[in-house]
């Protein structure tokens, strides 16, 4: 715990792990980043790669790094920045280390979006807003199921399945509804894919990352309290149905439009917040490093997705999906073991 | 900013009351709770609220600190009503220690307690001296200094409670408030939170307000007794003046005898025998 005292009362405290896991994630997506730019089949040093980032580089290789590649990695880093960041918040809102946008019906709900889309016909730049649109009213709907007595852990995760019931439901019927190769197109949408993603699909997520981090870093000292029970955190002066619902809309509203530019990547944004929980070893959200972890994660789950399988891609949302699960069912077996 | 502080403790003046419930009708659940009830809590009192199930004690106590608003009435603190103050500024008077308290997993002790200086810090006060010394405090006071560093899903039930009380203290109110704190303690731990609040209301100077299920342990800790029945309160009062064995069994439907507690001279209530047959001989 490293505590800043300033002239005139003010303070700040810094939980020392915390602080540095957040850094080496941002250091690990930064170079992992670096790294990324630079593998493919023009390869290009990191040095080089660098130097095209601060402006030179030669015209072929400017057109390759921040014509074919940036755009892709800047998605990777803004949608996992966004799981990561919106994972940590359900986690704590819910009380559940389950707690995700997956098994709330968020993610199902944008995927509902995406194939209203897929069945009228539209374009790719429609379907990530569809998508968004889903995700953001199935958080609407969560709110209305839960209803005036509010969104409290139990209720969130029960409400949740439902919702995600109901949309799994909406999403097989609407898949049977459309043709053929829309269908293909489909299943490889909501499989979780970054090819061919573009700056138009990163910017919406680039945009709520600017703003979205400081609305919920304000909150984290309300929601660490909120975690104790909301009588609890009320009797500490906490305004707990206000701050859970700017939390919720802020997660849900990172989740629907991550799902927007690349499709309901699975398992990010369960498995960064955890992983940022366990290195930290601080209780409450750990906000940034999960966010940092899940931009690192998602990064280094798109090169294997394009480069462990030769000769052909893998859309992202598989590698997350199989190193996600697996890491998921490694932690619930080891806690299993560790509590008697 | 007004901060309650020791000073404050102490120029409450006996004989009144910050905190006083007038005409209140509680819903909980679409169930009314109480109508009509008016309660006050005498300053510096140890004051405990006793019942049967159901009848009102920690609806009641919720609505004392404000997390459920009465359909009728108002609850006053320092004459005010407590709704349309702010949370923050309530926090700072009136502490409140639910039975729906949970520890997140893996938090430790020194964590749970500066939990509670919550309502003292801000966006750019997020840890001053002040805040690092009450919380010293809080755990010497309750005896958890030592395990300040353990995680407290380890410790045990008469342990943990004494934490969460702590985090309670380092929330720095005159006045505090306790939902059933022995529930699911042995009796040896049970005894060990009531000499602890004891001791806080003594020696601190606190005011206490808790509800608790053992009549006996009311009997004996109470400064000032609340009994309740179908949300009224049938009595209140020193329990030495109060405790009858006419008064439980109006409130608890109990034939009793009542006697001098021989460690405290505060009442202790017996229960009346189930008249067994006469053992035969043979």
């Amino acid at each position: 715990m490293i505590v800043l005292r300033l002239p005139g009362g003010l303070s700040l405290r810094l939980h020392t792990r915390a602080l540095v896991v957040g850094g080496a994630g941002t250091l690990l997506a930064a170079s992992l980043a670096v790294l990324a730019v630079g593998a493919g089949d023009y390869p290009i040093s990191p040095a080089e790669v660098l130097r095209v980032l601060a402006g030179g580089g030669t015209p072929a290789e400017r057109f390759v790094v921040t014509e074919l590649r940036l755009p892709r990695l800047a998605t990777a880093l803004a949608v996992g920045a966004a799981l990561g960041l919106a994972g940590a918040v359900f986690q704590s809102l819910t009380r559940n280390p389950l707690g995700s946008p997956d098994i709330l019906g968020v993610t199902q709900g944008a995927a509902t979006g995406a194939l209203v889309v897929v069945v009228l016909g539209g374009s790719s730049i429609a379907l990530g807003a569809a998508a968004a649109a889903g995700g953001l009213a199935s958080g609407a709907l969560l709110a209305a199921l839960a209803g005036p007595r509010g969104l409290t852990g139990h209720r969130l995760v029960l409400v949740g399945i439902g919702v995600t019931a109901i949309l799994t439901g909406v999403n097989g019927w609407l898949l049977t509804r459309a043709p053929l190769t829309d269908a293909a197109r489909a299943a490889l949408w909501l499989t979780g894919s970054l090819d061919g993603r573009g700056w138009a699909n990163a910017l919406p997520v680039l945009a709520a990352l600017a703003v979205l981090p400081a609305v919920l870093l304000a909150r984290a000292p309300a929601l660490r309290l909120i975690e104790l029970g909301d009588d609890t955190a009320a009797a500490l002066g906490v305004p707990v149905r206000r701050v859970r619902l700017a939390a919720l809309g802020a997660a849900v509203l990172l989740v629907s439009l991550a799902a927007g530019a690349a499709g309901p990547v699975s398992f990010l944004a369960l498995a960064a917040p955890h992983l940022a929980r366990r290195l930290t070893r601080a209780p409450g959200p750990n906000l940034l490093p999960a966010a940092a972890l899940g931009a690192a994660l998602l990064v280094a789950a798109d090169q294997v997705a394009q480069h462990a399988v030769g000769g052909h891609q893998l859309p992202v949302g598989v590698v997350t999906g199989v190193l996600g699960g697996g890491y998921l069912a490694w932690l619930l077996a080891s806690e299993r073991g560790s509590r008697r | 900013m007004t901060r309650p502080d020791e000073k404050e403790i102490r120029t409450m003046r006996p004989g009144t009351a910050r905190l006083v419930g007038e005409t209140l009708t509680l819903v909980y659940d679409r169930r009314t709770v109480a109508e009509n009830l008016t309660v006050a809590v005498p300053d510096r009192s140890f004051t405990v609220i006793i019942g049967p199930n159901a009848c009102g004690k920690s609806t009641l106590l919720r609505a004392l600190a404000r997390l459920l608003r009465p359909t009728r009435g108002t609850v006053l603190l320092d004459g005010a009503d407590i709704h349309r103050r702010p949370a923050r500024q309530v926090a700072r008077t009136l502490g409140l220690l639910p039975q729906s308290a949970v520890a997140p997993d893996g938090i430790t002790v020194a964590e749970l307690v500066d939990r509670g200086r919550y309502p003292h810090q801000g966006l750019l006060r997020q840890w001053s001296r002040e805040d690092e010394r009450v919380v010293v405090e809080a755990m010497a006071a309750t005896g958890v200094a030592t395990l300040a560093d353990r995680p407290v899903d380890e410790l045990s039930g008469g342990q943990r409670q004494r934490v969460w009380i702590a985090m309670a203290l380092a929330q720095q109110t005159p006045l505090l408030l306790l939902d059933e704190p022995t529930t699911y303690l042995d009796i040896a731990h049970q005894v060990e939170v009531l000499d602890l609040c004891a001791r806080l209301h003594e020696e601190q100077g606190r005011t206490l307000v808790a509800v608790l299920h053992d009549l006996h342990q009311a009997a004996r800790y109470a400064t000032h007794l609340v009994a309740l029945r179908d949300g009224r309160v049938v009595a209140a009062g020193d329990p030495r003046r109060i405790v009858t064995a006419e008064l439980v069994e109006e409130v608890f439907g109990l034939p009793c005898r009542v006697i001098e507690d021989p460690e405290t001279g505060t009442p202790l209530v017996l229960p009346a025998a189930r008249r067994r047959p006469a053992p035969t001989a043979g």
